[in-house]
């Protein structure tokens, strides 16, 4: 019997790997960010707070790029 | 007299997919290219041909069943998905802008696909292998242009105009693709990949507020607003990043 995995088994996998790439590839500190953004300014609009969600927002996502710039810029100073 | 009004929503929707389209068409063109000068145009040919029905299909199942989700639940997942994706373009346009990451670097792509091809020995009749990398190359490269159509059009209530400026995107690119043959790397890749970048994220943090039933000041209009400063911010991090470490220099082409 041959040992190659089944038909679905592979298109489920080809699947997983397909978003895992798309959203977390090797930055998976963007994807914890875009996580914490939404929860945080959910919590935000749970609290009424839409001001502070307004401007919440766009600052987080910027601190999240500034972050994740600086780690590459870290990662090639050790190389 | 005719007065035309096209919001800025439109604007930077049609915007969006076009330039993210050109950008992932070019990325399969230039791999089909390589397929069909190495191996033949047959093969190669059925491989676009299969993707692009493959494509349809899922477009037509994918479709409708998009809009039978509750709008604000599909503007947050959209917009979750715009905003991680947008920030991985803007963040490594930044890293090639500042000279931290080698450029997206078409002819290599070509060189490397042609190498591989090569190396492998011609096929006698229908080359199998040919037809799996066109395949491969046009559905995943279409795969990313499918997800970029149907969530912004989608969550916009627009699907027609971004399908539309697909099309028009498709057209073109493989029109000049044609017309300058295998110089894909004429195309200012990194600019639109900075555009696209700024594009998605201004949709991304939009539509997560949306989602999250947050009262935009101006509505549609802060798009624009959302566009420009982070056009400022992208700005700003490619000059501090460039002054961090002017010479070093991070991986290849991803």
């Amino acid at each position: 019997m041959s040992e190659k995995k089944a038909l679905p088994i592979r298109l489920l996998k080809g699947f997983a790997t397909f978003w895992w790439d798309f959203l977390v590839g090797d930055t998976p500190e963007l994807f914890l960010a875009a996580l914490l953004i939404i929860g945080s300014i959910a919590t935000l609009r749970g609290m009424g707070d839409n001001t502070a969600a307004v401007i919440t927002l766009p600052v987080f996502v910027i601190c999240a790029l500034a972050i994740s710039l600086k780690r590459a810029v870290n990662a090639a100073k050790k190389k | 007299m005719f007065a035309i009004s096209v919001s800025s929503g439109s604007l930077v929707l049609v915007s969006a997919v076009f330039l993210a389209c050109a950008v992932e068409m070019v990325e399969a063109l230039t791999i089909v290219f390589a397929v069909g000068h190495t191996r033949g145009w047959r093969s190669a040919l059925e491989g676009v041909v299969v993707a692009l029905v493959a494509l349809g299909a899922l477009v037509a199942t994918l479709g409708p069943a998009l809009v039978q989700i509750p709008l604000s639940t599909l503007r947050l997942v959209v917009g979750g998905v715009l905003l991680i994706f947008g920030m991985q373009w803007l963040r490594k346009a930044i890293l090639r802008s500042a000279g931290l990451k080698a450029k997206h670097d078409e002819d290599a792509i070509y060189e490397e696909t042609v190498a591989e091809l090569k190396a492998t020995g011609q096929a006698i009749g229908r080359d199998r292998l040919a037809f799996v990398m066109a395949f491969k190359g046009v559905f995943l490269e279409g795969l990313e242009v499918v997800i970029t159509v149907l969530t912004l059009g989608s969550s916009a209530h627009q699907l027609c105009l971004a399908a539309v400026t697909a099309c028009v995107a498709f057209a073109l690119v493989v029109v000049i693709g044609v017309i300058v043959a295998k110089q894909l790397s004429s195309v200012p890749e990194n600019a639109m990949k900075m555009s696209v970048g700024i594009l998605t994220v201004s949709y991304g943090t939009f539509w997560v507020g949306e989602g999250l039933k947050v009262s935009w000041p101006g509505d549609n209009g802060l798009l624009a607003f959302f566009v420009v400063m982070y056009t400022l911010v992208t700005w700003g991090l490619v000059v501090l990043t460039k002054s961090a470490h002017p010479s070093e220099k991070l991986g290849a082409h991803a």
